[in-house]
């Protein structure tokens, strides 16, 4: 049974990195269990999102703790960590979602482009048009799949015809690599697609609407390799022009798609860098831990 | 009382046969249970209800035609001079004889043949009890006796008892489905017999409602209009106000408690708006002939209109009033009962509160906020009191809000009430109306149906 798991995760990444086995990853993690602060470098030089000392609470319950971290242009950035660690609940601050939930509190300072998004004044409807999220479950609109994608367009007010919102949401499937699946059944309700058509179907809506940061709660969870191909290609694509956060589960996706990724434990962000680095060369034990499959 | 008796006998037979059939179906496999098809349990519940419903079923016959039997027997052994008697006559003894019987006339003042006959008859029903008795205690010994003996480890139990559960389920389903049909083919009948003496084409299309019959042939004037049209625009215009007033009431409501409300102040205000529909609608009628009627009529005064001391315009508005809840207490649940992820999807692209309200929750919420605005018509369509107190019982064919009206319902009651003879028009007519009525909701339920699995369709 050991034998067998050290051999597919080992599998598993050589087709990412040529990572050393797990006696050597021991010997280069020096940064011991037990201490919190985050290792590595949480700051870029120009950065899109600058996060300073967030901490969320669900009630009394600490959910983030003290976090300081950045996303760059340009750049895609993973969050990885065992399951209820914070990923999504990091991931709903830099959109204010986690307004909607009763009880969730948020401390600290979001800076988008220097603006502080995180104050009270802010407007949270402009911002979310221009900070987009997936949810970890697709949440398709119960209407048309033209409908579900033309929804956000068109209360913003982007397409001035029904000709150019016809146009906006045939790019948008075809770039979610949907269209080819639905372009006869446009009229059709959004929640009779499959699990995983639906998720790609909610990521053209978010996509519809142009924003300039995009959030993903686990987007590929639900697909199958071929569309989760896909969405690679669109992440790549995007990070062109605009920075996404992805929270993954998979090692092989973090290490495929992103630039940075970040490790966080139990509400801490233990350690950030460089993808590779962080793959092949974490300083924290934990994140050794958890990529080496030793956690849980 | 001595079917009392009997039947608790029964329940403690087939108790003792449950207890034996379980002990038994126990004592057959030395405990180890797997080797037996069912629980021990439904061997017991197997024997007991062989034990039990046959002789029920003898008792509850028995019960039902004792009484026609032994009548019957007695006629037939009534003196010779009264055979051929015509059946009123023999109705009438029939009826001294039960007076003896029950002691409401002393035997010493009744004719001897009623005092035989009586005597008689507590003779035949006292035979009948002891045979009945007999027959049922060996029916149940015989079915437990017969079930037990075969119980072995194979036989299906649990399959015989489920289906008995089904049974009686599907006895306790069609009974509701039976009385209504019952219902609906009674006041068809009444109906058919009232379209004899008055045409359909009358009724449907007449626009004058007078029901008002002549009571003896030689009384002049009153020969009735049966014209249903009056009555029944009276009822949709009080349903269209009560509509008017219940529908963007309930439903704002219902939007503010769901999507707006902090859940403490949702959690006072949703019983208390409840609380509306608890209200005895006589109540209501009260307080719109006391309070809202007079208000409306010195309003229109001093607007220079002349309003009718009893108006549409103040029973609809009490009676929206009324419905309020039912829209918004049924609408408050269906918003609710949208999954907050769509909410969440919808924010989340940008959308403002309202804008997710309009375009999302609400469609989803679509089928359910119809069905409780159809359940509200209903209510206002079938309300009685609060018309008959405020909106008055002149049969005028008016649109106009202010002047007096009157509906279906309060015509039915007003037909009804009183003594009446069967067969006249009046009273077959309040039958007619009925059926129409019945066949109005129908429609609209229909209709309703077809709304809802459109955007059903749609939207799932
Ligand atoms: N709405 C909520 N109310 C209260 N506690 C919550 C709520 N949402 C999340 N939590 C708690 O916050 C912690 C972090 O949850 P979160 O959903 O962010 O985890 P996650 O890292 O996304 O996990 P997963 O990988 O399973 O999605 C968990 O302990 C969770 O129980
Ligand atoms: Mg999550």
């Amino acid at each position: 049974m050991e034998t067998s798991m050290n051999e597919t995760q080992q599998q598993a990444k050589e087709t990412v990195f040529r990572a050393p086995d797990r006696g050597d990853l021991q010997a280069t993690a020096t940064v011991d269990r037990e201490v919190r602060r985050t290792v590595g470098e949480a700051r870029v030089a120009d950065p899109r999102i600058r996060c300073n000392d967030i901490n969320v609470y669900y009630g009394t319950a600490q959910a983030i703790k003290n976090v300081n971290l950045d996303v760059g242009r340009n750049e895609v950035l993973a969050m990885i960590g065992p399951s209820g660690c914070g990923k999504s609940t990091f991931l709903r601050c830099l959109n204010r979602m986690n307004d909607t939930i009763d009880g969730c509190r948020v401390t600290g300072d979001i800076l988008l482009d220097e603006r502080n998004i995180n104050a009270k004044e802010i407007d949270v409807v402009p911002l979310r048009a221009q900070v987009g999220m997936v949810f970890q479950k697709p949440n398709p609109f119960p209407k048309s799949i033209w409908e579900n994608v033309a929804f956000g367009p068109r209360i913003h007010g982007l397409a001035r015809s029904r000709a150019q919102l016809d146009e906006v949401v045939e790019s948008s499937l075809r770039r979610a690599g949907l269209w080819d699946e639905v372009k006869d059944r446009l009229d059709k309700p959004g929640t009779g697609l499959s699990g995983g058509q639906q998720q790609r179907l909610c990521i053209a809506r978010t996509i519809a609407v142009q924003p300039e940061v995009i959030l993903m709660d686990e987007p590929c969870s639900a697909l199958d390799p071929i569309s989760t191909a896909k969405i690679e290609e669109l992440i790549d694509e995007l990070r062109q022009q605009f920075s996404i956060c992805i929270v993954t589960h998979s090692m092989q996706q973090a290490a495929r798609v992103s630039q940075r990724t970040a490790y966080f434990h139990l509400g801490d962000l233990i350690e950030v860098g460089n993808t590779e680095q962080i793959f092949t060369n974490p300083n924290h034990k934990l994140t050794e831990d958890y990529i080496t499959g030793r956690f849980g | 009382m001595n079917q009392l008796i009997l039947i608790f006998v029964l329940l403690l037979l087939s108790l003792a046969a449950y207890q034996m059939g379980r002990r038994r179906a126990y004592g057959l496999v030395d405990g180890q249970l797997r080797k037996l098809h069912s629980l021990p349990v439904y061997y017991g519940l197997y024997a007991a209800m062989w034990c039990l419903l046959p002789a029920l079923l003898v008792l509850i016959a028995w019960t039902a035609f004792d009484g026609a039997i032994i009548s019957h027997l007695v006629v037939g052994q009534l003196p010779e001079s009264l055979h051929g008697a015509d059946a009123g006559s023999i109705n009438l003894l029939l009826n001294d004889i039960r007076n003896v019987r029950m002691g409401l006339v002393p035997p010493e003042s009744a004719d001897p043949v009623v005092v035989a006959a009586a005597q008689h008859w507590d003779h035949l029903q006292r035979i009948g009890y002891a045979a009945l008795a007999v027959v049922v205690l060996i029916l149940a010994v015989l079915g437990a006796i017969f079930t037990l003996t075969r119980i072995h480890p194979q036989q299906r139990a649990r399959n015989a008892v489920e289906r008995l559960v089904l049974v009686m389920m599907m006895a306790a389903a069609s009974v509701a489905v039976l009385t209504t049909v019952g219902i609906v083919l009674s006041v068809l009948f009444e109906s058919i017999l009232f379209f004899r003496l008055v045409p359909v084409t009358e009724f449907l299309f007449g626009t004058s409602w007078s029901p008002q019959m002549a009571m003896r042939a030689d009384q002049v004037g009153s020969s009735g209009a049966f014209g249903a049209v009056p009555i029944f625009v009276g009822t949709a215009l009080i349903s269209a106000i009560a509509m008017v007033v219940a529908v963007p009431i309930g439903l704002l409501s219902a939007i503010y408690l769901s999507e707006y409300a902090a859940p403490a102040f949702r959690s006072v205000a949703k019983p208390l708006l409840e609380v509306l529909a608890g209200i005895p609608t006589v109540v209501y009628g009260v307080f719109a002939v006391l309070v809202v009627a007079p208000a409306i009529r010195s309003w229109g005064m001093s607007l220079g209109l002349d309003v009718a001391s009893e108006s549409a315009l103040a029973a609809g508005l009490v009676m929206g009033v009324m419905i309020i809840p039912f829209v918004s207490s049924l609408s408050d649940d269906v918003i609710n009962a949208v999954p907050q992820s769509l909410r969440d999807g919808a924010y989340a692209l940008g959308a403002t509160p309202s804008e997710t309200t309009r375009k999302v929750v609400l469609p989803a919420a679509l089928p359910g906020i119809v069905g409780s605005i159809m359940l509200a018509i209903s209510r206002a369509i079938g309300e009685t009191m609060i018309v008959v107190m405020a909106a008055g019982l002149s049969a005028n064919l008016s649109f106009n809000p202010l002047e007096s009206v009157t509906t279906v319902t309060v015509q039915i009651v007003t037909l009804l009430t009183g003594d009446q003879e069967f067969d006249s028009p009046k009273t077959l007519a309040a039958f007619a109306l009925g059926l129409l009525l019945f066949l109005v909701t129908l429609g609209l339920n229909v209709i309703a149906l077809r709304v809802v699995n459109k955007y059903r369709e749609q939207y799932e």
